[in-house]
């Protein structure tokens, strides 16, 4: 699934850093100099040169065969795939980290996804756009409509997105199936952090997406 | 027989074509009964030899070796004038001055495979121990023989890493084969239109071009060559059959739809009243002019025995166990006879080894063919994927 069909960050969320968007530079940042990585829905590369650039062994999956032919052109090892059928085909531990960024909510079955990305990654790194977030809640709200916004304008029946979630939902999630969150920022409508040291509820309100580093947890 | 036009004649004499099978115009490599070919079949194949073209100039540490890999009717004038037929290299779309494999970056090699017909030895070179052809006294070759092969072409070249192996179809399982057999010789793997075994659907259209082959009394059992002769009308059938597999209904339809040839209302006979008849009859006689019937038996054999993962006890996946070469795999949408799900199933596989892949799958409607064809997102694709493993190669400056 590309990015631009689950999430166009054509809006103010694109706020770019040189040539490449916000979140992925969070991404970037978030993974070890000279670690194997695989990036699940890796779109048309572009995550996965800003990885290249710091020296990192990037792999991608990535279901539309434009987007693939795309990073194939440009040199990067990407396989045309679903993240819903083919994360299975790879063994436990084969990556340092796994990456699904923007693509969680088109998956048919999050859960089973998530708990492949760490048994594949020792670590994970998701995003999501958040369902919670107050520009969502108001339209649903007194609007009554289901929500779109300049980064998710798709109707409900032609939305890519058929599993949307809340900052507190995949919480609530990870807790479930023992996963660790080891890192987690918001970021808002502009593509900027929302403070650390504010509580969760004003992540789940004023978080546009969020990004979470996970690993795996302890046995429960 | 009403207005039956047979297959014309071959336009070259015998004598020229066998010329070429022993006395080849390209270089040859010579192994002696002290480097015999352990073949599969439990033979060791000696004296042999391979005959070869390279293009461009190996660079000083030998890294920029490139290996292209010949389909079954191909052989290994990829991107010269062929000295039979006089046509351009049939891979001149890829390789050659510009091209995504180019001599000035890479020194290129391409052998005629071991049972072929065009200088290496096979059933239509002469049998040393009887001074008579070889004929079905050839013993059966396989995909990792033809492997085994190169691998002493290239040691004998001086090479011990091929910076990339490069085939399509039949020239694809050389490349898996390349892989599996010798990893750690191969830097880059472009595998194109191929699978890791032959289904049950190629291995029967293969017998039908077989039995086309054996059904022409002039092939003699095999041993047309004592009786001066070549079972032309067999093989071109064969060729026939297999040129309709290479293509698509699509590109069938695009190119001839039900257009007549020369006329514009039947005949009422079996002459090749429509376009598409005349060409594949065109087909046909083009190619008994290069070709040598029994060596097409062997090496249709050869594709038909091939299966990687029952090598590897069943699992495909342990054929790449550990494998460090760079894939790149590419299929095309309308190739029905090598289809997209083959080269998934090989993608799987070197996904579960954590094998560094490319896979594209290329829209076309030209069929399996298209590997041959302009199509230019494949070049860009081949292109890409050589350049950036030719970076981590470290090719650079006049290299590249």
């Amino acid at each position: 699934m590309s990015v631009q069909e689950v999430l166009p960050l054509g809006g103010p969320s694109s706020a770019q850093s040189g040539q490449f968007r916000a979140d992925h530079l969070l991404v970037a940042e978030m993974v070890k100099p000279g670690s194997k990585v695989l990036d699940v829905g890796c779109g048309e590369g572009d995550l996965l040169q800003l990885l290249e650039t710091r020296g990192i062994d990037g792999r991608g999956i990535e279901l539309s065969r434009e987007g693939v032919n795309r990073c194939v052109a440009k040199g990067l090892a990407v396989v045309q795939g679903d993240a819903d059928t083919d994360l299975v085909n790879y063994p436990d531990d084969a990556f340092d980290y796994v990456i699904l960024s923007q693509t969680l909510q088109a998956t048919r079955q999050p859960r089973v996804v998530l708990e492949n990305l760490l048994r594949i990654g020792r670590r994970a790194i998701v995003s999501f756009p958040n369902f919670g977030f107050w520009k969502m809640r108001l339209q649903l709200l007194i609007g009554g409509h289901m929500p779109r916004t300049e980064n998710l304008p798709a109707t409900w029946y032609d939305t890519a997105n058929i599993h949307f979630c809340t900052i507190k939902d995949f919480v609530e999630l990870c807790d479930e199936i023992n996963v660790k969150m080891e890192r987690s920022v918001a970021l808002d409508l502009y593509g900027r952090p929302v403070p650390l040291n504010l509580p969760w509820w004003v992540w789940n309100m004023f978080g546009e997406q969020a990004v979470f580093l996970l690993s795996r947890g302890g046995g429960k | 027989m009403v207005g039956v036009k047979s297959v014309p004649s071959p336009a070259i004499s015998a004598d020229e074509r066998s010329h070429e099978v022993d006395h080849p115009s390209s270089q040859v490599a010579h192994f002696g009964t002290e480097q015999p070919l352990r073949l599969d079949c439990g033979v060791d194949l000696t004296p042999f030899q391979i005959a070869y073209q390279t293009y461009g100039e190996l660079n000083a540490d030998r890294s920029n070796a490139v290996l292209i890999c010949h389909a079954l009717t191909g052989d290994q004038h990829v991107a010269n004038v062929h000295p039979v037929t006089g046509k351009p290299g049939w891979w001149e779309t890829l390789v050659g001055p510009g091209r995504p494999i180019d001599p000035k970056h890479y020194f290129i090699i391409c052998s005629n495979v071991i049972g072929g017909c065009m200088g290496s030895t096979g059933p239509a070179s002469i049998n040393p121990a009887t001074g008579k052809v070889w004929g079905l006294d050839f013993p059966v070759i396989t995909i990792p023989d033809m492997v085994r092969a190169q691998a002493m072409l290239i040691d004998r070249l001086g090479i011990d890493t091929l910076f990339a192996v490069v085939g399509g179809s039949m020239g694809g399982m050389q490349v898996l084969q390349w892989t599996s057999a010798y990893p750690a010789r191969v830097f880059s793997a472009l595998a194109i239109a191929c699978a890791t075994r032959h289904s049950a659907q190629n291995i029967a259209f293969h017998e039908l071009g077989r039995q086309a082959v054996m059904a022409d009394p002039d092939w003699h059992g095999g041993g047309y060559a004592d009786h001066g002769i070549h079972p032309h009308r067999g093989l071109a059938v064969a060729r026939m059959a297999a040129h309709i597999t290479y293509l698509s209904d699509a590109a069938l339809h695009r190119k001839f739809g039900r257009r007549m040839q020369d006329r514009e209302l039947p005949t009422f006979s079996f002459d090749a009243d429509f376009q598409v008849e005349s060409y594949l009859r065109y087909q046909g006689s083009s190619f008994v002019e290069r070709f040598d019937a029994n060596s097409y038996l062997y090496l249709t054999r050869a594709m038909d025995y091939f299966d990687i993962a029952a090598d590897h006890g069943g699992v495909l996946a342990k054929a790449f166990a550990g494998i460090q070469t760079r894939f790149c795999v590419v299929s095309f949408t309308s190739d029905w006879l090598f289809p997209t799900s083959e080269s998934r199933a090989l993608v799987h596989a070197l996904n579960a080894s954590s094998a560094r892949v490319s896979f594209a799958e290329i829209e076309t409607d030209r069929g399996h063919d298209a590997f041959l064809l302009d199509v230019p997102e494949f070049f860009d694709i081949s292109r890409a994927f050589l350049q950036s493993a030719g970076k981590a190669r470290g090719l650079t400056g006049k290299d590249r």
